[in-house]
């Protein structure tokens, strides 16, 4: 028999009964439907995060203070004070690190600002004129501070568009002064709505020079972080090596082992972020997975059914010259047919509510979140779909293969 | 040589340990173009008998030869290709596909027989031809009367151009006019084409038609006789 026609054939069984078909893949669909969605949001989250970081710019190198984190109950050890003004000279010593083109100390923490009557707990982050630059964040009004601002510890700030709204309302902020800490920052320019951003929101988040925050605000001397950019992708590597051996040698430090920094590169940063992500994906779309199990076993029950109401008609074309082989090609075609259908299904729908999804959140949530279909995806959901079919289809399949044409001829 | 030569054949079943002996012994040769009524009451072992001469069920003891090679020697695979290419069958209750047209219907066996399918089509309508069903292609069962139904059927049996056609008790849910062209069909099958036909009945009127007649009665030969005065099916009809 002909493959056409076995799928002819099969798919004449499947319209005889299409209600119950319909039902019987239903499982099959939710499940697909399930692994789709996570794979796909799975995706669009990775992209986005993957997509801020990136937009920092892939010749961006971070040294943080302590050492490097070594799994989550560990991130205290970044709060040290060993990042300090000294290194910042040593590193801008162009025999110390020849590639370094650009350098900013950030500091940063949470203090209330106050404007008249209104407060607001926010993020201040102190940081130089080169802000804009790294994070490609320009204000939408007014303009960020100068490198003179910074050297001169000038009270000036930068407002996030949340704190603007919490403060001033639909008034005008430009020039207003808010206190923080006691202290009258006269406001010189507002951020647009950014959202989160490289978990950082910095649409609370208030940005004054790091001399001014480290002075006045926090009463510190050393620096959160220090971030680097080389003049070249290419000598990313070279440079982050001069940057440890410089700041070994400024911290007295011989054995690398105790270094009291760590030095990341935006290549390890997307690198950790896909592994989470994968790994988060990857359990997601498996949990969803289970579903497609209970599928099975829901065609596998349908099928049996099908067997035994089928018995006069598998005894028919057993008389006529039908195999126990072609019979058993006829139903496990039939039951990869439906279960197949179903992955389509799934995929459609996994696919149309993704999309759906990425359309709340961008446009409503002001996300850069685009719509991904993950390929790989769609093609094992067809494929796992329609290897259910094949292995809770064999056993019906069988049992449809193993009746006698006599016995089954005289079924009633 | 006799293309079925049954000698000494015995069928018994088996079930939850009870034993019933539907054939104790019954031999007899039915040659090639032979067209022989098996008949007897309900219970008598004929459609037994019929199950085993036509490849559906084996036998318990005793022999079964057809077309010169024994039927224990097959495979269960070629017992399904001896089916499909050289026997025919005609069921009482029709066994037609339902939702199918009388087309497909008719094709059934092709779809088993390793024919090209290019010539499917036409080896069907050809069969449909043959018990005048041509104005009917695209019907389905169900739109047909039972004696087209029972015609559709024969043009299924005949679609492989089989040696061997078996029709059990094939006019049983007809009424007598239709019966009379099955029998009117079924004649001219065996003495224009050639076939053997081997049909089972419980009327004698039936049994009749045939050039020979063996009655079974309690799984064992009661008479074997030749038909004298064969009735003809086509005098009555029209």
């Amino acid at each position: 028999m002909t493959l056409r026609y076995s799928l002819k054939t099969a798919l004449r069984g499947l319209q005889a009964n299409k209600s119950r078909s319909a039902l019987t893949i239903l499982g099959i669909v939710i499940g697909i439907t399930a692994i789709m969605l996570v794979m796909s949001l799975g995706q669009g989250a990775q992209n986005l995060i993957l997509g801020q970081i990136q937009s920092i710019g892939s010749k961006t190198i971070a040294v943080s203070p302590g050492r490097q984190p070594q799994g989550i109950t560990d991130s205290l050890s970044t709060f040290t004070d060993s990042l300090k003004a000294k290194d910042l000279v040593a590193l801008e010593k162009k025999e110390n690190v020849p590639h370094l083109a650009k350098m900013m100390p950030i500091v940063f923490g949470s203090e209330t600002a106050i404007f008249e009557n209104q407060s607001y707990a926010s993020t201040i982050f102190g940081v130089t004129d080169l802000f804009a630059k790294i994070y490609d964040m320009y204000p939408e009004q007014g303009r960020i501070f100068s490198d003179d601002d910074v050297k001169s510890y000038a009270d000036v700030a930068v407002i996030g568009s949340k704190i603007k709204d919490e403060l001033f309302g639909n008034d005008e902020a430009l020039d207003k002064k808010i206190k923080i800490k006691g202290r009258s920052f006269r406001i010189i320019g507002i951020l647009g709505q950014k959202g989160q951003f490289s978990f950082i929101n910095f649409d609370s988040a208030i940005i004054i020079p790091y001399t001014t925050a480290q002075q006045y605000v926090f009463g510190i001397k050393y620096f959160n972080r220090l971030v680097i950019e080389a003049d070249d992708e290419a000598n990313v590597i070279a440079t982050v090596e001069d940057i440890k051996t410089t700041l070994r040698n400024s911290h007295n430090i011989t054995d690398p082992d105790k270094d009291d920094f760590f030095v990341e590169t935006q290549a390890d940063a997307m690198e950790m972020v896909s592994t989470i992500m994968g790994v988060l994906t990857l359990f997601l779309a498996a949990v969803a997975a289970i579903s497609l199990l209970v599928g099975g076993v829901g065609i596998m029950n349908i099928m049996l059914v099908s067997v035994t109401e089928r018995t006069r008609e598998i005894g028919l074309r057993k008389a006529l010259g039908a195999t126990s082989r072609n019979v058993l090609t006829q139903f496990l075609m039939e039951a990869v047919i439906l279960t197949a259908a179903g992955g389509v299904i799934g995929i459609a729908l996994g696919s149309l509510f993704s999309f759906l999804i990425s359309v709340v959140l961008s446009q409503y949530m002001n996300l850069d979140w685009g719509f991904s279909f993950p390929l790989s995806a769609a093609v094992l959901g067809i494929g796992v779909a329609a290897l259910i079919g094949l292995v809770f289809g064999l056993y019906p399949a069988r049992q449809a293969a193993k009746k006698s044409p006599m016995e089954a001829l005289r079924y009633e | 040589m006799a293309l079925i030569e049954v000698s000494n054949l015995e069928k018994t079943y088996f079930d939850e340990g009870v034993e019933t002996h539907a054939l104790c012994g019954v031999t007899f040769n039915i040659k090639e173009g032979e067209f022989v009524a098996i008949m007897g009451p309900s219970g008598s072992g004929k459609s037994t008998l019929l199950h085993v001469l036509g490849f559906l069920d084996r036998h318990t003891g005793g022999e079964y030869r057809f077309d010169g090679k024994a039927m224990d020697d097959y495979s269960d695979t070629e017992l399904a290709h001896v089916r499909n290419k050289k026997m025919g069958f005609i069921f009482q209750a029709f066994n037609l596909l339902p939702r199918t047209s009388v087309l497909e219907n008719v094709k059934l066996p092709l779809l088993y027989s390793g024919i090209e399918q290019k010539s499917w089509d036409k080896l069907a309508k050809n069969a449909l031809e043959a018990v005048g069903l041509s104005h009917r292609l695209d019907y389905e069962p169900a739109q047909l009367s039972g004696g087209e139904k029972q015609r559709v059927a024969i043009a299924r049996a005949l679609v492989n151009n089989p040696m061997v056609i078996f029709a059990d008790e094939p006019t049983g849910n007809l009424d007598s006019k239709s019966g009379q062209l099955v029998m009117e069909i079924l004649q001219k099958l065996s003495e224009e084409q050639g076939h053997t036909v081997i049909l089972i009945t419980h009327e004698t009127y039936t049994a009749e038609h045939a050039q020979r007649i063996i009655r079974v009665k309690d799984g064992m030969i009661e008479k074997e006789e030749i038909v004298n005065h064969r009735l003809k099916a086509d005098k009555f009809i029209k």
